[in-house]
């Protein structure tokens, strides 16, 4: 524990990307593989499920430090993250535990999540603060609620596995997918010469597109590139091996119990296939095809699917690329290559409806596919991808041969109205904010929005709510309205559950508006324009 | 109850009985100083009344129209009696004490509990209504002894110098800056690997002329070009975080002694190497153990987390209140 400790304050010491990768191999070079498995684990945010809650955490801060609710709800405003908050809280810190970060895992805390009596879950849990030093009170609380927040990405763990074990990156991005154990063999698994993996269901890393910021005659002869939808789903590998289907979601998650449509006809799959594409709600309907993501997300939170919700929300994959065949890694294929198997394997009649071949979208010049792109919203897709056709299929995001070319946001003006304290590197800054727009006369809460202004900008934001405060509800403030600022987001519904009546999705601040004042932000009714035709009304 | 000792107007704290102003944040005509910070001391009134240890530093503020009184010296003005005390906080730094009629108000101006080696310690004045400053009024803020924080802030120094690799400390320009250098030179030589930014040698110099010993720190612009800083520690004030000042020193590691860098978010937003929670501020044990030994009936808070703070005294059965002060409502104290 000490030195996974000594890990985190190492890490969170230092803002370069150079000196984190640097104290992440001193560490697995120093840490048994045990400990540098678990290390692993909840770097990458695979943590296992907590033993206790986060408002357990706080009631019982809140009793250790003999301070009443309100307090602790101050003080986390003002710290910006739980653990912190509780390692700053409690009465003073104990010595230290010399046990090691797999016995406190496997010892206490997987042991602790079994124990049913809440007061001895407080009492063991209150011991464990005593006996900790600061930063370990706060590295514990860490592996108890979740959220490093140390800059730290599953790619810097992965090159840095890669280089204390002297082994290809790419290997160890793989080594890494799916679900492992962490023991003993936590190195040995990923620097064994022996490539054939026993996992049936092990996924392979995802490739990443990266957004278009050129103009796309930038890339070259339009005939060099594969152009397809970009889906609005969730992106996932369904693969069968074995007899035996696996569907992982992008935030690799084994997701096969909840799309029993795309795991029936996945069944079919010849031994060995690995598919990469979208998981989409999908209407069978004669107009039918994708359905809005919002859909999509009554299906996401179900472990298990009703007769009923099966109904209404169909999906399908929407497959675009192909990893394996017949048993063997194809991904240094050339993208045409891969297609080609594709198209062999779903192509045709026979295909099933929850398993779809993403189509080609074919035009005889950049132009005509920008014409064609404007027509994403209607088709419910957020724009296109574009894939080298030479392109292998790599590992993370990288640029050069795969692009996403969005359609354009849309965008609304709107006036702030409420802001709210941030957390992490934003704690105690008013970052948060609520945008109204006019309905007739009024102001009505429209998007919440915190990302898009730079640190000078926040800065003034934050000035001007201090120095302008109407009223305080919490952690809450209202503002005069005055400050408008150009919203963008990706999609726009109907809600009951919205003041406007509207939801927005992905809304981000493009840029503060000085040139307007509040009376010149837009309007219910020009946003209700924007929603598609059969949801004006 | 006659009328408040005490009361804010448009310039800031304003006694009727004595006719002045403490602290006001813009020109009165008597102004009574606490310290020569800049959101305290601000230039332009026509007399200036100070402790006598702070008047070096408050005419580098506001000129020299500053007239002083001891600690513990009575002055009676008009209808008021007023003396000074120390408050811990920097170089002659006061709490005012105010007595109308009988009636004892303090005002403590900014202050902290621990030991200081450039100033006198805080003093516990009794009254009857405290006007106390609340600056780190939340119970997250609770500072190490000075003793170990500057322990710390030697060893990261060290290490630094063994990796060859110039240390730079970013703290105020009055106050801080000095504890630092002074604390510095208790605990190791310092010769010649101190420096002050050019912007702090004013201050250093006010500091030694009124009797504080400080080690000698020379502009690092002024010891000529080549000159090797990888063993070297720097202070500089907060603004010139990057700015091409910073340049000079290859490979440097820049750290910000403040009780705010207590918050890790704060740290990282202002992208520095290292944090040493080194405050010149009560936290919050100083803050409640300070109200309640003045054994004051009531308190009023002002600065930083003066709600939180009046809320928690008065749950506790002690009437409080919150007071904004300055006309830009709730700024953040520098430190």
């Amino acid at each position: 524990m000490k030195r996974f400790t000594r890990l985190f304050i190492r890490l969170d010491e230092t803002n370069k990307t150079t000196d984190k990768l640097a104290a992440l191999i001193d560490y697995f070079s120093a840490a048994p593989p045990r400990d540098a498995a678990w290390a692993v684990t909840y770097l990458t945010g695979k943590r296992p499920r907590s033993p206790v809650n986060a408002a357990q955490v706080r009631a019982w801060v809140q009793s250790a430090a003999n301070i009443p609710e309100w307090l602790f709800t101050e003080s986390y405003d003002a710290v910006g993250d739980l653990a912190e908050t509780v390692s700053l809280l409690l009465p003073e810190p104990g010595m230290g535990s010399s046990l090691s970060l797999s016995d406190w895992i496997e010892t206490r805390l997987l042991a602790l999540a079994g124990e049913a009596d809440e007061s001895v879950k407080r009492q063991t849990l209150l011991a464990w603060w005593a006996e900790l030093d600061r930063p370990g009170r706060f590295v514990l609380t860490k592996l108890i609620t979740g959220a490093w927040r140390v800059g730290v990405s599953q790619r810097l763990v992965t090159r840095a596995l890669a280089e204390t074990l002297a082994v290809d990156k790419d290997v160890i991005a793989h080594r890494l997918m799916g679900s492992w154990q962490p023991d003993d063999s936590f190195y040995a698994m990923l620097s064994s010469a022996d490539t054939t993996d026993t996992d049936i269901s092990k996924p392979y890393p995802f490739y990443l597109a990266y957004s278009l910021d050129q103009e796309p005659r930038a890339l070259g002869d339009h005939r060099q590139w594969l152009v397809e939808w970009k889906w609005d789903g969730i992106r996932g590998q369904v693969i069968k091996r074995q007899g035996k289907v696996s569907i992982w979601s992008r935030g690799e998650e084994l997701v096969t119990e909840r799309f029993p449509e795309i795991r029936r006809a996945a069944g079919r799959l010849p031994d060995g296939t690995v598919l990469d594409g979208e998981i989409l709600a999908w209407s069978h309907d004669k107009d039918g095809g994708v359905m809005p993501f919002g859909h999509l997300q009554r299906r996401i939170g179900r472990k298990t699917v009703g007769k009923k919700l099966l109904e209404e929300v169909p999906v399908t994959f929407m497959a675009y690329d192909m990893l394996e065949s017949q048993g063997e890694d194809i991904r240094r294929l050339p993208l045409d290559r891969r297609r080609d198997l594709l198209e062999q394997l779903l192509g045709g009649e026979s295909a099933d409806q929850a398993l779809r071949l993403s189509p080609v979208v074919t035009a005889n010049c950049w132009q005509t596919l920008d014409s064609k792109r404007q027509e994403s919203r209607d088709l419910h897709v957020e724009g296109f991808v574009l894939k080298h056709r030479n392109s292998p299929y790599g590992v993370g995001r990288r640029r050069g041969d795969w692009w996403k070319w969005k359609v354009e946001p849309y965008s609304v003006d709107g006036v702030l109205l409420y802001a709210q304290r941030g957390s992490g590197r934003r704690a105690s800054l008013y970052t948060d904010y609520t945008f109204g727009i006019w309905q007739g006369d009024k102001l009505v809460p429209f998007a919440k929005a915190y990302s898009g202004l730079n640190d000078e900008e926040i800065r003034e934001v934050d000035r001007f709510v201090r120095r302008n405060t109407v009223e305080k509800f919490g952690p809450v403030r209202s503002v005069p309205p005055e400050l408008v600022m150009e919203l963008h987001f990706e999609g726009i519904r109907r809600s009951t559950r919205h003041k406007s009546g509207l939801a927005v999705r992905f809304p981000r601040i493009a840029r503060w508006r000085r040139d307007k004042s509040a009376d010149q932000a837009d309007s219910l009714s020009t946003i209700i324009a924007l929603l598609p035709a059969s949801e004006r009304d | 109850m006659s009328a408040p000792a005490l009361s804010a107007d448009d310039s800031g704290l304003y006694c009727a009985a004595g006719d002045f102003h403490i602290d006001p944040w813009r020109p009165v005509k008597r102004a009574i100083i606490t310290h020569a910070h800049g959101d305290h001391a601000r230039p332009g009134s026509d007399a200036y009344l100070c402790a006598e240890p702070g008047r070096l530093p408050l005419v580098l503020r506001v000129g020299d129209r500053v007239q002083t009184l001891a600690y513990g010296q009575q002055l009676t003005i008009n209808d008021a009696r007023v003396s000074l005390h120390p408050a811990g906080h920097v170089l002659g730094s006061a709490q005012v004490r105010v007595e109308v009629g009988g009636d004892v108000w303090v005002v403590s101006g900014d202050y902290k509990r621990q030991a200081d080696p450039t100033c006198d310690p805080f003093e516990i004045v009794s009254c009857r209504v405290f006007i106390s400053e609340s600056t780190f009024g939340l119970p997250v803020y609770r500072w190490e002894p000075s003793g170990f924080v500057m322990n710390e802030l030697v060893d990261w120094w060290q290490n630094n110098a063994d990796a060859g690799r110039p240390s730079i400390v970013l703290s105020y320009v009055m106050g801080k800056t000095q504890r630092i250098m002074a604390s510095l030179a208790s605990l190791v030589d310092c010769e010649g690997r101190l420096f002050a930014h050019g912007a702090l040698q004013k201050m250093n110099e006010a500091y030694r002329a009124s009797s504080v010993y400080l080690p000698t720190a020379p502009n690092p612009l002024e010891v000529g070009d080549g000159y090797d800083f990888s063993k070297a520690i720097i202070l500089a004030p907060p603004s010139v975080a990057g700015t091409p000042w910073m340049g000079r020193f290859k490979r440097g590691v820049t750290a910000r002694a403040s009780g705010w860098m207590r918050v890790r978010g704060r740290r990282r937003r202002l992208a520095l190497d290292r944090g040493f929670v080194l405050s010149d501020h009560a936290d919050w044990p100083g803050l409640l153990c300070t109200i309640f030994e003045t054994k004051a009936e009531r308190v009023v808070l002002t600065h930083g987390n003066s709600t939180v703070l009046a809320r928690y005294l008065s749950e506790r059965g002690l009437p409080a209140e919150a007071l904004t002060l300055d006309r830009w409502g709730e700024q953040e104290e520098q430190e």
